[in-house]
């Protein structure tokens, strides 16, 4: 029995608005694996709930005019990881959402709600942060994009109006062409678990395959909210595929990820696991890309 | 005739679970039950001043607000041990209903009790309650300092209890020239049982008396206790125990039983539910120990023991619970286990300020075999010994007796179970494969023993009792006060039932929920005794269910009584081996007879004064990932010797189960605590990392069937055995690989971490 005081099902993007705008207090659900959670915690008792879940323009994955991908916000976890799309151009994405919670929750659980809550750890986010994904936010007004660096605001707090709610996640065109990535949960065990950090690489290497042409990283639970890590980026590009330039990659990373110590691991230790976990992506998306190490 | 026993027959209440038809608490709980939340305590140990419930009952739908200034001055004890008549024996009464002396973080301080959960959960977020804190004390042995907080006022320096082992001098003993001296110090975590079903009790009033419906192991314990609790006649309570989804020995106490009791009396006996939340779970029902343990060994160059000397620190939380009967037991192993003249033994167990700890599966043995498997690999190393040759040389004997619980090593069952072991992971080609490894990921293989034994005689009341009663259609029902707690006994008793009468198994209904109104007297699930016990009152109240049918047979065949015998339900003249007449028709006869009516049943007890020895291994193949500090466990088989199987593919199952709670408790489990609050961190199963299957290899279970001279049915402990060994054989088996030695369980990649830096690897 959930303490709620209202549920309000959308039936439409613009049944959704309306809804938003007439019940200002009330919070979004679609999967509802981590809103029903925190309800019962007792966090979000007695809200009131519009639920997006039945809207199902908002699922699916295709290809728009311009070849960039759009992921539709209540796409489940497991429909993305076995859509040919993302299998053919965006692989780790699909290999990163497969290790959220186990199979109940990857069935539930949707990739809209993954961003919307603005969590460091959500397994989507770190990629779609090295993919340099675009937020689509619908509102009486119309659409709105927004790079995802800029969606996220803080922990649990993401930049959507009081009108709006998330559509799509786009993958830009220019981000996935002869791009190859991989992603690292590091987690206490290998399912039903959050990530203790995760790190996502992805390369586009020169036409000879000797040198990286391009090189993103992103970490989840090294800092508040999922970062992107330039000064590593910017270590590793237009460097030959060489030991060297993995290591120098790994080490760079520590200078712009800012993890803290807690009970669930200390400083130290996600330190140390940040910069093995950035040379075994970097050399796994090498080798995902066809490259060889000198 | 079909023998049942030995035959991996399908459980009887295989359909039943497997379709979720099966009735459980609280499918058995009408929809009109009051609804109970708790109120815990948010300060680790203080005096509650005040409870504010102003705000409260304000909420629509909450019926009452109970206190802990509301409750009777009755303090009970909680053990689930059978009573003693010895009042030097009787288990630690130490607390109340409630208590305003709150001793743990998430003691009882208040029960809302309202219409529905959300009333009840909404009311008790508005109960305020007022403190006067004091000082509290998580770690065992800071709570044995002279300044430490004390927890309670019977207990100065909050030791519950201290015994001692001396055996020989060891004061002398080590003296002897040239020994080596191998030491250490070995700790275990804090963890919970993870049933997947959480403790509900629900209870109302009828004809003046109180009648509770529990998920619990042990039914006619609580019984007792209630009654002690409520200060009431034990048999004006009625407890009914249905089917339950796992106890592990968290249900081997009486939880909220007394709880939910009395609340029925303050609500005019309506039917009131106390439902556990998981967070609830873990900390404010039962904790294993965390015990702490100091090894030291005095050990010829070779490999005999001159003197060993051992101190365990037992950290028992708030409340004394199963108390000290947990460490003792896991002491009492260390002289038994690798003989040694003089040994010299102290165990304490300490109150502190962590939740109470109790029965959990394997009841001080894990813990124990984590200190001293660990220990003897460490040893094996000072001597430059590979450990598993080691452990032949110096291990129990064939033929060791113990004079104090008579228990007897019949066969050579160490060595066995370690030939068994060694072969089944290619041990000796991997020991050779693996040695002198330098890259990042290293593989290794180590393995561990484990003592164990079955029940508690003759510390305790061993009995057994069983009602058979026949059927119109040749079958029977068949009763006992031990109960199904998703082991399978219920279906080793009607295999065993089957046999002891001689009828088909399809022929015997269990009766699975025991109902202290009409179960006979038993003490219940725990140990690791069902099975073994449960035999001799099946066996003995079969034989004599079986001499009145026979009695009743020579009447209506007029053959003689010793010429008859009921052979797979049928009444057969043995001399020619010719079927006179189904036992259908015999019992039929025998209820509507106009000549002789007789109601066909049996009744009896079975005093135990026996135990058996059960032993068993572990062996592990890990692959450590240094600068991942991940260990990937790649093979793990355990090896039992529980005497002849009564049910193979129930046994397999069992031990797959103990083999995964063991993985946990070596790899990823502990209940961890906030140094600065005493607050739980991670009280849930997210934070708290049970191991998954996914973390599993293929579990491997093999047995050396020796059978069990002193049982009906040759039978001995597999319930809490199999996961005594698994973690301390992974430690080997990193320790292999890596030549770091970890002696703090669990191994996480936090501990790694530490050690392999301290250690260079990083």
């Amino acid at each position: 029995m959930y303490d709620l005081k209202a549920l309000y099902e959308a039936e439409s993007v613009q049944d959704a608005v309306r809804l938003r705008l007439e019940h200002p207090e009330a919070q979004i659900i679609a999967g509802g694996t981590d809103v029903l959670v925190q309800m019962r915690e007792g966090k979000r008792a007695g809200k009131e709930l519009i639920s997006i879940y039945g809207i199902d323009a908002l699922r699916g994955i295709t290809l728009d005019a311009a070849e960039n991908i759009r992921i539709g916000s209540l796409t489940s976890f497991s429909h993305i990881t076995r859509d040919p799309i993302i299998q053919q151009y965006i692989n780790v994405l699909g290999e990163a959402v497969d290790q959220v919670g186990g199979p109940q929750i990857r069935n539930a659980g949707t990739i809209g709600g993954n961003t919307c809550n603005g969590v460091t750890s959500a397994d989507s986010a770190s990629t779609l942060f090295a993919w340099d994904a675009i937020i689509e936010l619908t509102g009486r007004d119309g659409v709105r994009r927004l790079p995802i660096q800029d969606f996220y605001l803080g922990a649990g707090k993401v930049d959507i109006h009081p009108d709006e709610i998330q559509t799509a996640i786009l993958i830009p065109r220019a981000s996935y062409e002869n791009c190859y990535g991989h992603y690292i949960k590091y987690a206490m065990r290998n399912a039903m678990d959050i990530a203790t950090t995760g790190c996502s690489v992805n390369v586009v290497l020169s036409e000879d395959k000797k040198s990286l042409a391009r090189v993103r990283i992103a970490y989840g639970v090294a800092g508040p909210i999922p970062t992107r890590v330039p000064t590593a980026e910017a270590a590793a590009t237009g460097k030959p595929l060489t030991r060297e330039t993995v290591d120098t990659f790994a080490a760079a990373v520590l200078a712009d990820i800012h993890p803290r110590n807690s009970w669930r691991a200390s400083k130290d230790f996600r330190e140390h696991i940040a910069v093995e976990m950035a040379r075994r992506c970097l050399m796994e998306s090498i080798k995902l890309a066809g490259g060889v190490m000198a | 005739m079909s023998k049942s026993v030995g035959q991996s027959m399908k459980r009887v209440d295989a359909f039943e679970k497997a379709t979720g038809r099966a009735k459980y608490t609280d499918d058995l709980c009408d929809r009109s039950a009051l609804v109970v939340r708790l109120v815990h305590s948010t300060i680790a140990h203080g005096m509650v001043t005040a409870v504010d419930t102003a705000e409260a009952v304000k909420v629509p739908g909450v019926v009452k607000i109970l206190t802990c200034f509301d409750v009777p001055d009755i303090p009970f004890p909680t053990a689930g041990h059978p009573w003693s008549t010895d009042p030097h024996h009787q288990d630690v009464a130490d607390r109340l209903l409630m208590n305003r002396h709150v001793r743990y973080y998430g003691d009882e301080v208040a029960a809302v009790v309202a219409e529905d959960e959300v009333a009840a959960a909404q009311a008790a977020r508005l109960v305020k309650v007022s403190y006067e804190e004091y000082p509290f004390v998580l770690d065992v042995q800071k709570a044995m300092e002279p300044d430490a907080p004390q927890i309670h006022e019977e207990y100065p320096g909050n030791i519950l209890a201290h015994t001692q082992i001396r055996n020989g001098n060891y004061e002398e003993a080590i003296k002897e020239p040239g020994l080596i001296k191998v030491e250490g110090w070995y700790d275990t975590p804090t963890v919970q049982h993870c049933h997947i079903e959480n403790h509900v009790c629900t209870a109302y009033m009828e004809a003046g008396r109180i009648t509770v419906t529990s998920s619990t192991q042990i039914p006619h314990i609580v019984r007792r206790v209630c009654g002690q609790a409520l200060g009431i006649p034990w048999g004006k309570v009625r407890i009914i125990k249905p089917y339950i989804g796992g106890g592990f020995g968290n249900k081997q106490d009486a939880l909220y039983e007394p709880l939910c009791a009395w609340l029925t009396t303050q609500v005019g006996g309506r039917l009131v539910k106390i439902d556990c939340a998981r967070e609830e779970t873990f900390v404010s029902n039962r904790v294993r120990h965390a015990i702490r343990t100091h090894i030291i060994s005095w050990v010829r160059p070779d490999g005999t023991f001159a003197a060993r000397k051992i101190e365990c620190f037992s950290n028992q939380g708030a409340y004394a619970s199963h108390g000290h009967g947990v460490v003792a037991k896991g002491m009492g192993a260390f002289p038994q286990i690798y003989p040694c003249p003089n040994v010299e033994g102290d165990a304490w167990s300490v109150f502190t300020n962590k939740p109470a700890a109790g029965a959990m599966r394997g009841y001080g043995i894990p813990q124990a075999m984590w200190a001293g498997e660990s220990h003897i690999d460490d040893v094996a190393r000072a001597l430059g010994r590979e450990p598993l040759e080691y452990r032949y040389q110096i291990v129990m004997p064939k033929g060791y007796r113990d004079e104090f619980s008579k228990n007897e090593n019949y066969y050579d069952t160490f060595r066995q179970v370690m030939d068994k072991g060694r072969k089944a992971l290619d041990y000796d080609r991997k020991r050779e494969e693996y040695a002198g490894q330098t890259g990042p990921v290293r593989r290794g293989v180590g393995m561990a023993l484990f003592w164990y034994n079955t029940a508690v005689w003759p510390i305790s009341l061993e009995s057994s009792s069983c009602r058979m009663v026949l059927n119109q259609d040749g079958s029977i029902q068949v009763q006992t006060g031990e109960t199904e707690i998703g082991q399978g006994c219920d279906t080793a008793y009607a295999q065993m039932a089957a046999d002891a009468v001689g009828i088909p198994f399809e022929d015997v209904h269990v009766v699975s929920t025991q109902d202290t109104d009409v179960t006979p007297f038993g003490t219940g699930a725990y140990a690791s005794r069902q099975t073994y016990i449960g035999g001799f009152s099946i066996r003995q109240t079969g034989q004599l269910l079986k001499e009145r049918i026979l009695t009743y047979a020579q009447e209506l065949t007029r053959q003689m009584r010793s010429d008859l015998d009921v052979i797979d339900g049928k009444i057969v003249r043995i001399t020619d081996g010719r079927e006179l007449m189904t036992l259908g028709e015999l019992a039929t006869e025998a209820l509507y007879s106009l000549e002789h009516s007789e109601h066909i049943t049996a009744e009896s007890t079975y005093q135990i004064k026996n135990n058996a020895y059960s032993f068993g291994c572990t062996f592990a193949e890990v692959e450590v990932d240094i600068p991942l500090c991940k260990v990937k466990l790649l093979n793990i088989v355990n090896v039992h010797d529980c005497g002849t199987l009564i049910n193979p593919a129930l046994a397999e199952a069992q031990v797959h189960g103990g083999m995964s709670m063991g993985i946990g408790y070596g790899l990823s489990e502990e209940l961890k605590f906030d140094e600065k609050t005493g607050k739980p961190l991670n009280n849930n199963l997210l934070d708290y990392k049970l191991s998954t299957f996914m973390d599993h290899p293929h579990l491997q279970a093999l047995f050396v069937e020796n059978p069990e001279p002193t049982s009906p049915y040759g039978t001995k402990a597999l319930g809490e055995p199999p996961a005594c060994s698994p973690a301390p054989a992974i430690r080997n088996a990193i320790l292999n690989a890596t030549g770091v030695a970890c002696n703090n369980a669990p191994m996480s990649p936090h501990v790694l971490f530490a050690r392999f830096k301290e250690e260079g690897l990083l």
